[in-house]
């Protein structure tokens, strides 16, 4: 603990972790259909934080600014936000096939965002992202409440998640149907699958703050998490209010998973794939593993939109394609390694 | 620093496990609960630990509603080693014993050497410290049963409740380590299985029967053969030895002829 990590080494740490941050936000402004100097994104960025006044190509300072920054942004916070819910809610139910999109939160907050925007309860920047976190509630008590009737257990909970996707999965399905024009409903369809094509900077001001505070609650209750290690009884002998806990983890999980479903849909295997990557480089402290995972998730979020946008020339893929690509074969490797230690 | 429980009782789904159970733990005695399965001794250490919450009466610790202190200075006060505490997580022996000083540790406030000083104790109390860095999954039963005592060591308690410490031990590693606990200077609670043990190590039994308490006093004035035949169905043999320890003998089915093999109601009360 820290024994290894002196107070200088938790500064360094956290700088490195920053610059790391910073190189990948650079490279999702650079890279693209047009490769854009890394310098004129420098200069770009300058421009529009400290008037500097380079002179540069309108259109170049357009698209970094306006296009791929706030893309950048908003896909680090939500890499960031998914990865820490799947820690947080791995760590709480002592199950490591838990995140947001298994246990069908992710589908309950499209139900209710798509609800806001189709049958229109005042839809607006604030409304879709409360109507996500209302609908993620529900899915994850509806969710809970089956698991403990299935018996609990690792399988309950996973197989009640199934069960909770699908039925809000075909409730979203069943109001766009009902509800959405033509066009309305394809405009859903695309979004449902992930997707950060139309996300603007008005966007990270909502993307960026929910996932600060997502890791500011997260890490406060990094001591609380730890105690979980043996359960939640044992948790409790160690001094630990559990309900607290729980509500304030699992509300905040759901927040930040409304936040980021209501601005680029559901995205899967993040929340599940990138938590089990921290732990296996830091370990199982959560002081180090919580922003460990915030940090790779955001990165990979980066990456991953830069390939969505440039792995089929002319065409964007989905994002929620590239990270199932890369979580699905990772999903089925964690199904493995517990059935081996079983 | 005294624990009692006043008048208890508690149900779950629909059927009462415990029924008004009133003991006093006395300061610095090894208490032993025991009891066949299914007679509320889990419930009775949940209990008393205030991790579950009475239906009616209460539990005391320092004559105050165990509910009504926090959890915090609950834990700072009584440790608690549940039966079979497991994970899947990839943490170290010494990680795991770190655990026991979450109860002085705040969001903010940093891991001191102080706490090095108190983890490295409780490694050594235990036996462990050379394992300190071994993997959890890497250790056997005796040796994670040695690392929960020694968590709850590094909570600094004066009381420890133990629930069935030595469950799938092998005989050696049972006596080590309630010698172990027994050399602590600390009041003991703990439900155990083997009657023998209980005689060995308590300095008073609690007999548990039906949610009910049925004895409480000196073991040798506790476990009487007319007690054991009606708690748990078995004939045994009592005897005394020059320290006044009692030493149990089974009597099998057979060594008792056709007679009173028929079993008392009490065993079919199982689970929960």
């Amino acid at each position: 603990m820290s024994r290894t990590l002196t107070s200088i080494g938790r500064t360094g740490a956290a700088f490195a972790a920053l610059a790391i941050l910073l190189i990948a936000l650079w490279l999702g402004a650079a890279i693209g259909e047009t490769a854009i100097p890394f310098s004129t994104v420098a200069q770009t960025v300058a421009n529009r934080l400290w008037n500097a006044g380079y002179p540069l190509e309108p259109i170049d300072e357009g698209i970094i600014w306006s296009y791929r920054l706030s893309r950048a942004v908003v896909a680090a916070s939500c890499g960031a936000a998914l990865a820490l819910s799947g820690a947080v809610l791995q760590s709480l139910l002592r199950n490591p096939l838990a995140d947001p999109y298994i246990l069908g939160i992710s589908a309950g907050a499209s139900t209710g965002a798509v609800s806001i925007a189709i049958l229109g309860f005042g839809a607006g920047m604030l409304t879709m992202p409360l109507g996500a976190f209302l609908g993620a509630l529900i899915a994850f008590l509806l969710v809970s409440v089956l698991a403990v009737k299935a018996g609990r257990g690792t399988a309950a909970i996973i197989l009640a998640g199934v069960a909770g996707s699908q039925l809000f999965n075909a409730l979203t399905s069943f109001i766009v149907t009902k509800a959405a024009t033509a066009e309305q409903a394809r405009g859903i369809m695309f979004w449902l699958l992930g997707n950060l094509s139309g996300v603007r900077w008005p966007d990270a001001w909502l993307a960026v703050p929910a996932a600060l505070v997502g890791l500011a609650v997260c890490l406060w209750h990094a001591r609380a998490l730890d105690a979980f290690t043996f359960g939640s009884e044992a948790a409790a002998s160690l001094g630990i209010s559990v309900r607290r806990t729980y509500l304030a983890l699992v509300g905040v999980s759901a927040m930040m998973t409304a936040v980021m479903v209501s601005i680029v849909g559901s995205i899967g295997f993040v929340g599940l794939v990138i938590p089990h990557a921290a732990r296996m480089l830091v370990g199982v402290r959560h002081g180090v593993l919580l922003p460990a995972a915030a940090l790779i998730g955001a990165v990979f979020m980066i990456v991953a939109d830069i390939l969505s946008r440039t792995l089929i020339p002319g065409q964007v893929l989905p994002i929620g394609v590239i990270t199932a690509l890369v979580g699905a074969p990772a999903f089925a490797l964690i199904l493995g390694q517990r059935r081996a230690r079983a | 620093m005294t624990l009692s429980a006043d008048h208890v009782s508690w149900s779950a789904g629909g059927s009462d496990i415990l029924k008004g159970v009133s003991l006093a733990v006395e300061t610095g005695e090894f208490l032993g609960i025991i009891g066949p399965n299914g007679s509320g001794k889990t419930s009775l250490m949940s209990l008393l630990a205030g991790i579950r919450k009475p239906r009616s009466g209460a539990v005391l610790l320092d004559g105050t509603p165990i509910g009504e202190l926090g959890r915090r200075t609950v834990a700072q006060r009584l440790a608690f080693v549940e039966q079979q505490a497991d994970t899947g997580e990839r943490i170290t022996a010494r990680q795991a014993v770190e655990l026991g000083r979450t109860p002085y540790l705040g969001p903010l406030s940093p891991w001191s050497s102080q706490d090095d000083g108190i983890v490295d104790a409780a490694l050594e109390n235990v036996d462990m410290a050379h394992l300190a860095g071994r993997f959890w999954h890497t250790l056997s039963g005796g040796e994670r049963q040695r690392l929960h005592i020694a968590r709850a060591l590094a909570q600094e308690p004066r009381i420890l409740l133990l629930d069935e410490p030595t469950n799938h031990l092998d005989i050696g590693h049972q006596i080590s380590l309630l010698d172990l606990v027994q050399r602590q200077d600390l009041t003991v609670v703990a439900a155990l299985h083997d009657l023998n043990h209980a005689a060995m190590f308590c300095n008073r039994i609690a007999v548990m029967q039906g949610g009910r308490l049925v004895a409480l006093g000196q073991p040798r004035d506790v476990l009487t053969e007319a007690r054991i035949r009606d708690v748990f169905g078995v004939d045994v043999d009592i005897e005394q030895d020059s320290g006044g320890i009692c030493h149990i003998r089974f009597l099998t089915r057979r060594s008792q002829g056709r007679t009173n093999v028929t079993r008392p109601a009490s065993l079919s009360v199982m689970g929960a």
